[in-house]
């Protein structure tokens, strides 16, 4: 390769820091102050050594093995131990997705928009586009090490030295690095920005399983998966730096392929051939109800997943939920309301809460992407043919009550299915569903909430957010902070009864239905009478 | 009977008044321009005869029918073009087509096939990869595929090119000829005046000119070269006489259309030369009331 590819590399680089210097910024910031306020947050969490060592032992299952990564130092666990285990891997995780966006944002996206186009026609060689988001995406890794490095050891935290800090910086920043390479190599790949970022998407979750099946089964298998290789420092234990080196080894393999493939290949062009779509529309595309259903598959197939594995993650701590909350005095004012009540009952009930309240996010989106679809001026498309107002918000509505189902009963089941394979003595699978479903009418007072506001003004919506945050306040810390039984009867979930904790209260669960249902018939009748919005 | 009816209708944004007592009366079987500048009004009186904006006062009527209450009826049986094409990214030009047809109720394979070969539209490929100009041809093909009766047409070929600016103007004649009504809005003239019976011009809400073609040709002013033996006094002092420029005994200027004949009498007896005449435009009366834009009022 001469060196005119390359001409005016370090102009561009410069470029994409101007360009990006409060994304950068941004970024870097919220991942130090995570990492520092979670190793923080240990320390006062966890105040006894004798704290620490039961915790310990609530970490010692293959479930949070396969979620977190191998405990190293369980026998002797310390704050450094702890905060290497449960965080390095899930900040790992962040650090790539900023990795694979700034990647794709300044080479697949800049040369969709023909914006490289620009940029080539200008005394630039060839390859300095990419040149120069590897430098700067490398920078930003170096920086992030640093920064989470000496953030960690300036905590003058025991157990967190110079060298450990400095080798957890360097975990994130390698990781990082590492993704930075694989995206600039799926880049090469296709000509589409999403496809792109797909792609490594699509790696990232290939990595995290084969470190989690590694983990669990085969120390071999782990050593394929980055985030594998990066838990193997055994940091702030063992504090080895070698899968480090090994890990940016493979990110510059990667990176000199991803150099080899832009040198081939054209402006603006994939390697991979484009893959063409249907011709024709599937049978159930042919009407209002399959095209909401077809634009928001993908959102309810990932929200879908995400809340049974939170089930599942939330029940794979069961059994080991009774000395878990002996030990720490903060979970038990959270999760204890009575005395007399076995502890598992009460934490199904609390957890329960928590997850309803987050199950109604998927809901909300699924109805609120009526208005999002008018502001882009595409409902106009349906009510210009045989489709009536009452059709189109009807199609969304059932999708958003659907998923309420779905999600409560999917997050039930992760929840019962990771119980019952760490529990001695099992709760039944029908408690779970009981407590879950029982949040169904709370779920649907907010979607009525939300279908008024679109009827009426739907320049609102950000009303139902900011009412489930109010709700997710007053639920989840309500109990810890002793907050006034008035605020919490603000909020439709503060009506269900805490199954199996309490009675079912049927009469409570009518009414709130009832609410829904009149609120929802409001917000029909307010979407037929008003004006669809212009664009523009 | 009126395809489509409009008395005094009314509709404002907030403060802006975007349509102000606007009467239209469109036949069946004719094609229909609307033209007038950008943001004259064109876009919002289209969105109320299709039901998706309410009128503030006056009748928007559709087959007789009320284009608020009966949108759903009424859309059974018209095809509309949308002059902005937004379309789902993911969805191909395929799909598209296939479900904008379905909901319209009946289905018609083989015209679509037609349609997409035409306009030379590669189905397969997902909206977001396509241009402006293919979008329109999506939405150009999804409106043409199904037999109606009524087509509205929002600025349909802004993005087109001229050879399928072609076929689409092809496309509108055979609706006329199959005796299909066709309203049709526009910025661009020349398109209008190729393919329009009637039409009216809108500005600022209001309708300024309104008739057929013929009509409106009263109004425009026919370009004249005359050179003469002897030379012509004041000729500036006709009426009807406008841009006069005069280069030894050759003269250019525009002439009234209603003036025409008095100004022919009135040369001729200076022994003519040389007569050059360009025939009249639209585009002049359409340049004039853009002109006035400001002026009075």
């Amino acid at each position: 390769m001469k060196a005119s590819f390359f001409h005016n590399s370090g102009r561009l680089t410069r470029l994409i820091f101007r360009r990006d210097r409060l994304r950068i910024s941004l970024w870097l910031l919220i991942i130090t102050a995570l990492t520092m306020i979670t190793a923080f947050a240990y320390t006062n969490l966890f105040t006894t050594q004798q704290e620490i060592m039961i915790y310990a032992e609530t970490m010692r299952n293959p479930a949070m093995t396969a979620m977190m990564g191998p405990g190293y130092g369980l026998d002797n666990y310390t704050y450094g131990a702890m905060m290497a285990h449960t965080m390095l891997v899930l900040t790992a995780l962040a650090v790539a997705i900023m990795n694979i966006f700034l990647v794709a944002r300044h080479t697949r996206r800049d040369e969709e928009s023909g914006r490289i186009e620009m940029i080539r026609s200008l005394p630039v060689g060839r390859l300095s586009n990419l040149t120069a988001t590897t430098l700067a995406s490398f920078t930003v890794n170096i920086l992030l090490a640093l920064l989470t490095g000496i953030g960690l050891f300036l905590l003058g935290i025991e157990s967190m030295d110079l060298q450990g800090s400095l080798l957890y910086g360097a975990s994130l920043g390698a990781a990082g690095i590492f993704f930075a390479a694989v995206t600039a190599l799926f880049v090469q790949l296709t000509a589409n920005t999403r496809n792109a970022i797909g792609y490594a998407v699509i790696f990232l979750g290939i990595s995290y399983l084969v470190r989690a099946l590694g983990d669990v089964s085969s120390e071999a298998l782990s050593l394929l998966s980055p985030l594998g290789l990066i838990t193997r420092t055994q940091v702030f234990v063992n504090n080895y730096w070698w899968p480090l080196l090994l890990t940016v080894a493979a990110a510059l393999a990667i990176t000199a392929l991803a150099f080899k493939l832009n040198s081939l290949r054209d402006l603006e062009a994939g390697l991979l051939p484009a893959r063409s779509g249907r011709k024709t529309a599937s049978s159930w595309l042919r009407n209002p109800l399959g095209l909401a259903l077809k634009l928001q598959r993908t959102s309810l197939i990932a929200w879908a997943a995400g809340l049974f594995i939170l089930g599942a993650s939330y029940g794979s701590v069961f059994g080991d939920v009774d000395a878990f909350l002996e030990s720490v005095e903060m979970y038990r004012e959270i999760f204890i309301i009575a005395e007399d009540i076995p502890f598992v009952e009460q934490f199904i009930a609390t957890l329960m809460s928590v997850i309803a309240l987050i199950a109604t996010a998927p809901a909300l989106i699924m109805i609120l992407k009526v208005k999002s679809e008018e502001k882009a001026s595409r409902i106009e498309h349906l009510l210009s043919r045989a489709v009536s107002r009452k059709q189109v918000m009807g199609s969304y509505l059932l999708i958003s009550l659907a998923a309420s189902l779905l999600m409560l009963l999917l997050s039930a089941a992760g929840m019962w299915t990771a119980a019952a394979a760490v529990m001695a003595d099992p709760v039944p699978l029908s408690l779970f569903l009981k407590s879950a479903l029982v949040y169904l009418p709370a779920i649907w007072a907010l979607i009525g909430l939300t279908v008024l506001i679109i009827g009426y003004k739907p320049g609102a919506a950000l009303f139902s957010w900011i009412y489930l945050g109010y709700s997710f306040l007053v639920i989840y810390l309500g109990e810890m902070l002793q907050i006034p039984d008035w605020l919490s009867g603000l909020t439709p979930y503060g009506y269900v009864p805490k199954i199996p904790i309490e009675e079912i209260n049927i009469p409570a669960l009518i009414i709130l239905t009832i609410i829904s249902i009149i609120l929802m018939a409001a917000g029909f009748r307010g979407y037929r009478q008003r004006d669809i919005q212009l664009s523009g | 009977m009126a395809v489509i009816e409009i008395k005094d209708l009314a509709k404002s944004f907030g403060e802006v008044q975007a349509l102000d007592g606007i009467n239209l009366e469109v036949q069946e079987g004719e094609v229909y321009g609307y033209i007038g500048p950008n943001g004259a009004g064109k876009t919002t009186t289209i969105r109320i005869l299709l039901g998706i904006l309410q009128a503030d006062r006056g009748k928007a009527a559709v087959f007789g029918r009320d284009a608020w209450q009966d949108a759903v009826e009424i859309h059974k049986r018209i095809a509309y073009v949308p002059g902005e094409v937004n379309l789902w990214p993911n969805l191909t030009g395929g799909e598209i087509i296939d479900l904008f047809v379905q909901l319209r109720g009946n289905n018609h394979k083989s015209r679509r096939e037609e349609l997409i070969a035409r306009f030379d539209l590669d189905p397969s490929k997902k909206c977001r990869s396509y241009s402006k100009g293919n979008r329109q041809k999506v939405a150009l093909v999804a409106a043409f595929a199904a037999e109606a009766d009524l087509y509205l047409l929002d600025e349909p070929s802004s993005g087109l090119d001229p050879l399928m600016e072609k076929v689409f103007q092809e496309c509108i004649t055979e609706f006329k000829e199959e005796g299909k009504t066709v309203f049709l809005s526009s910025h661009i003239l020349s398109e209008v005046e190729k393919l329009c019976d009637k039409l009216s011009i809108i500005r600022q809400g209001k309708i300024i000119e309104s008739g057929s073609l013929n009509e409106l040709q009263h109004l425009t002013r026919t370009r004249m070269v005359l050179e003469t033996k002897e030379e012509i006094p004041s000729l500036q002092d006709l009426r009807g006489i406008h841009d006069l420029k005069k280069q030894n005994n050759s003269h250019s200027f525009l002439v009234d259309t209603a003036e025409l004949d008095k100004v022919i009498q009135h040369v001729s007896k200076f022994g003519v030369k040389k007569l050059e005449s360009s025939p009249p435009k639209l585009e002049d009366v359409f340049m004039e009331h853009y002109r006035d834009e400001g002026g009075e009022s």
